[in-house]
């Protein structure tokens, strides 16, 4: 059987084909140091436990989980799917540590706290490593830097992957390849020019051949085609494989404005972790898809810290010169945002500093932009994963618009993700999915595949 | 305070300073690697990464290598980060920045050349000046019975070499020592309330020198060859510094024998120091065999060339100075006797006289650095 694609879903498809008894060859678009896919940049997994233990320092009991997930997403999860998920991702901890992939323990160096996620002691290049060891041993051909762009089929049956190798045959395929959200091309059909100002934060292989072929040849689409999770990333960020570092996150330390110098959001609204997605979209609405985020001396020393230096300049017109930010409209704004802080009755309770009569407010941390030297930061929406792909069922068989057609063609991973996050996003969720429908895929196509060939190997 | 860090001894070290910062800066940002060992957890705490901060950590850092192979952003990535190998290049220039006396910081250049070609110096003018002034008939007679060896090199001449070698090595050492704990101070903020080193603190330290904890990948094991975990480093680095203290305690024990009990070596096959000496040999005979042939077979993506020519040539000393002893024991009833002895004491000398000017200083500055992350996470 043939698993293409070179992330967890991928992996953990190969691994449990492999341990199945069936022939597994994995392919991935990607070279062999880019192998992986946006594994690569996963810190964590989410899954369901009863207990606390030596990985995750408290409950996260299944029905919590369930309901996290219906409220991330609106409401559109596949219920069934969401069942599969919640129920199997128990699993994953054991399962992965029996492959060879370490956990950190809480107590092994700071960790964020969480109770809903486990942890990837190296982080998901470590985890990447340890799978695809495994996948070795278990007598997996690996063949990274070959891309396969579409499928061919006979009758009922998918029979090879036409690839850059040539003509591939298998008895079963599983397609782990992702979405096609890093396709500048694909992403202009849905978002028109704005699509040239997004960066990529992940790989740069996963462009969705597959994906349109699955969806010509008849499959039923899942989710919002022209849905994006996009993150404010710093706009000096490389094109592609930018991953955790390139965000920007001290929106709520300033303003932010775009090329007019218009503010066009409350920045204190919102504190959590939600903010940098929040950003991302909004950034998508602004002109040429940048905004800068401004923050005087005070405000900079007190922001997370950030990959690139921010611009600085000894005035806001001097900020306004260096940033091509419209000098006026940046003086106007400031000024007005200066003009209306209102302070609270402890100065020193920094989160209740709000502003009185602007429009937008800004209704926290509203401290004045006073200090020099002033600072900015240009800011890009991050393209992180796309809410779009091929409806599956419970046992990652793709759904077809005729009811079948092709029944040997398996989707695991961000594939098939939009049927459980149509919108929305949870920390720790892409790799759960991958985990558990990949491992799900693998089984299905090895039964498959030994039908195909007349029993396994 | 940190006067001290910003004496730079050349323009290329001031570089790799920018180097290492630019990386870590990266690294404090992702955090995704805190779990592997005691570094990333300690470049957080001194985010402002100044030259001494630099000096900390990258003797903080045991050369384990996982965090390149765990990295999202090592090459072919645009960012290069390649931590192990930056952290070693800043280790290799801070053994020269706080050596003592300046002068001989020279030692640390040229891929460790220097100081493999004057171990072998020493060696051979040790051993010449004894074939020269030892009559023909005495060096190359079989001795046997108490005060044997002394018949061959006078104790005096024995004593006086080792403890004028040794005291000013350890001298050198203490000051580079007092240098690097000055200049790697933390900023008061981190130091926490108490700031001196409390016995938990240095327990710990202890612990985590003794164990070399932070030579596991975080639990796993290391990047010793690729990127797969594996204890071998670890192991064969145990093998080697147990074996060196097993030999130091040999060495001790002959000589209160000698002088508290007035009994002069060499002593029986089953005496301590006969059995602690032989113990302490295998164990850096293999040790030192271990760690050439993973330095032979190891990825070099991770480490500096020049360090590693420096590390290869101190573990050739080692060996040596651990062989000679070995072939010493096992032939001291025979003519060979005289010969070997010379060239054992002179391997002994060089290694002392090259001590602070050697790989050799590691152990101290990460002994130290280790006391201070143990001093600045008790304060926490």
């Amino acid at each position: 059987m043939l698993v293409i694609g070179g992330g967890a879903a991928a992996l953990a498809a190969a691994l449990e084909a492999a341990a199945a008894g069936a022939r597994v060859r994995l392919l991935d678009a990607a070279p062999p140091p880019l192998l992986g896919g946006n594994t690569r940049h996963s810190r964590n997994f989410r899954y369901a436990h009863d207990a606390p233990n030596r990985y995750t320092p408290d409950a996260y009991p299944a029905a919590q989980f369930r309901a996290d997930l219906l409220r991330a997403s609106g409401g559109g999860a596949d219920p069934r799917l969401l069942d599969t998920l919640v129920a199997q991702s128990r699993e994953l901890p054991d399962w992965l540590l029996a492959q060879g992939v370490a956990l950190q323990r809480p107590a092994q160096g700071p960790l964020p706290y969480s109770r809903r996620t486990a942890f990837f002691l190296g982080g998901g290049m470590a985890a990447v490593r340890a799978l695809a060891d495994r996948a070795l041993a278990l007598g997996v051909a690996l063949m990274p830097g070959c891309r396969a762009d579409a499928l061919v089929r006979s009758g009922g049956c998918a029979t090879a992957a036409q690839t850059a190798a040539g003509a591939m045959g298998a008895g079963a395929f599983v397609l782990a390849c992702g979405g096609a959200h890093a396709d500048p091309i694909r992403l202009a059909r849905h978002w028109g020019q704005a699509a040239a100002g997004f960066i990529n934060r992940g790989t740069p292989h996963v462009r969705g051949e597959l994906l349109d072929w699955l969806l010509a040849a008849g499959a039923v689409a899942a989710g919002d085609r022209a849905g994006l999770y996009l993150v404010a990333v710093d706009a000096r960020s490389p094109a592609a494989d930018g991953g955790i570092v390139t965000r920007i996150r001290g929106m709520p330390l300033g303003i932010v404005v775009d090329c007019a110098g218009r503010r066009r959001h409350d920045e204190g609204a919102d504190t959590a972790s939600t903010r940098y997605a929040r950003w991302g979209q909004r950034l998508a609405a602004y002109p040429a898809q940048t905004g800068w985020l401004v923050l005087d001396a005070a405000g900079l020393r007190a922001a997370p810290a950030a990959l690139y230096p921010p611009i600085q300049a000894p005035s806001i017109a001097a900020l306004a010169a260096a940033t091509g930010v419209d000098a006026p409209g940046l003086a106007a704004t400031v000024a007005a945002y200066n003009a209306s802080i209102q302070p609270p009755a402890d100065p020193l309770a920094t989160a209740d500093w709000c502003t009185v009569g602007l429009v937008p407010p800004k209704s926290a941390h509203a401290r004045p932009i006073a200090e020099p030297p002033f600072a900015a930061y240009p800011m890009r929406p991050g393209v992180t994963f796309a809410h779009h792909g091929v409806a599956v069922d419970t046992r990652t068989r793709v759904a077809w618009a005729d009811g079948g057609s092709v029944h040997n063609v398996f989707a695991a991973g961000m594939i098939m993700a939009a049927n459980l996050i149509p919108q929305g996003y949870l920390s720790g969720l892409a790799v759960s999915i991958s985990l558990v429908f990949g491992r799900i895929a693998g089984r299905e196509a090895a039964r498959a595949a030994g039908r195909a060939g007349g029993g396994a190997r | 305070m940190n006067a001290p860090a910003a004496r730079v001894i050349d323009p290329a070290a001031a570089a790799d300073g920018a180097e290492t910062r630019r990386q870590l800066g990266i690294c404090n940002i992702c955090n995704y690697c805190n779990g592997l060992c005691a570094v990333f957890s300690a470049a957080e705490r001194r985010h402002r990464l100044t030259p001494g901060d630099l000096d900390h950590l990258a003797n903080l850092c045991h050369h384990c290598r996982s965090c390149l192979y765990d990295c999202q952003y090592a090459p072919p990535h645009a960012f290069a980060v390649n931590l192990p190998r930056a952290l070693a290049r800043q280790r290799w220039h801070s053994y020269a920045r706080y050596a003592w006396p300046r002068a001989l910081a020279g030692s640390f250049a040229g891929h460790g050349r220097r100081a493999g070609l004057l171990a072998v110096a020493v060696v051979l003018a040790f051993t010449l000046a004894v074939v020269l002034t030892v009559p023909a008939p005495t060096l190359f007679a079989a001795h046997a019975g108490p005060g044997a060896f002394y018949a061959v090199v006078p104790l005096s001449v024995m004593t006086a070499g080792a403890v004028l070698s040794l005291g000013f090595a350890l001298f050198a050492i203490a000051v580079g020592v007092r240098r690097f704990w000055r200049t790697t101070a933390p900023a008061p903020r981190i130091a926490g309330p108490g700031r001196g080193a409390g016995g938990g603190a240095l327990a710990r330290a202890a612990l985590d020198l003794l164990t070399l904890k932070h030579q596991s990948g975080g639990g796993p094991g290391c990047a010793d060859l690729d990127h797969r975990p594996s204890r071998r480093r670890r192991r064969f680095h145990h093998a080697l510094f147990y074996g060196f203290l097993l030999c130091l305690g040999a060495t001790t024990v002959a000589a209160l024998r000698h002088h508290m009990l007035g009994q002069p070596a060499p002593y029986p096959l089953l005496s301590a120091p006969v059995l602690l000496g032989t113990a302490g040999g295998i164990g850096m005979v293999v040790g030192c065999i271990g760690l050439l042939w993973l330095r032979r077979r190891e990825d070099p993506a991770p480490t500096h060339p020049p360090s590693r020519g420096a590390d290869v040539a101190l573990t050739w000393l080692l060996l040596a100075v651990a062989a000679t002893g070995l072939a010493l024991l096992a032939l001291r009833g025979t003519s060979a006797m005289g010969l070997l002895l010379a060239v054992h004491l002179g391997t002994v000398l060089a290694l002392f006289v090259l001590l602070p000017y050697t790989k050799m200083v590691h152990g101290a500055y990460r002994a130290a650095a280790l006391l201070r992350d143990a001093v600045e996470r008790a304060g926490r």
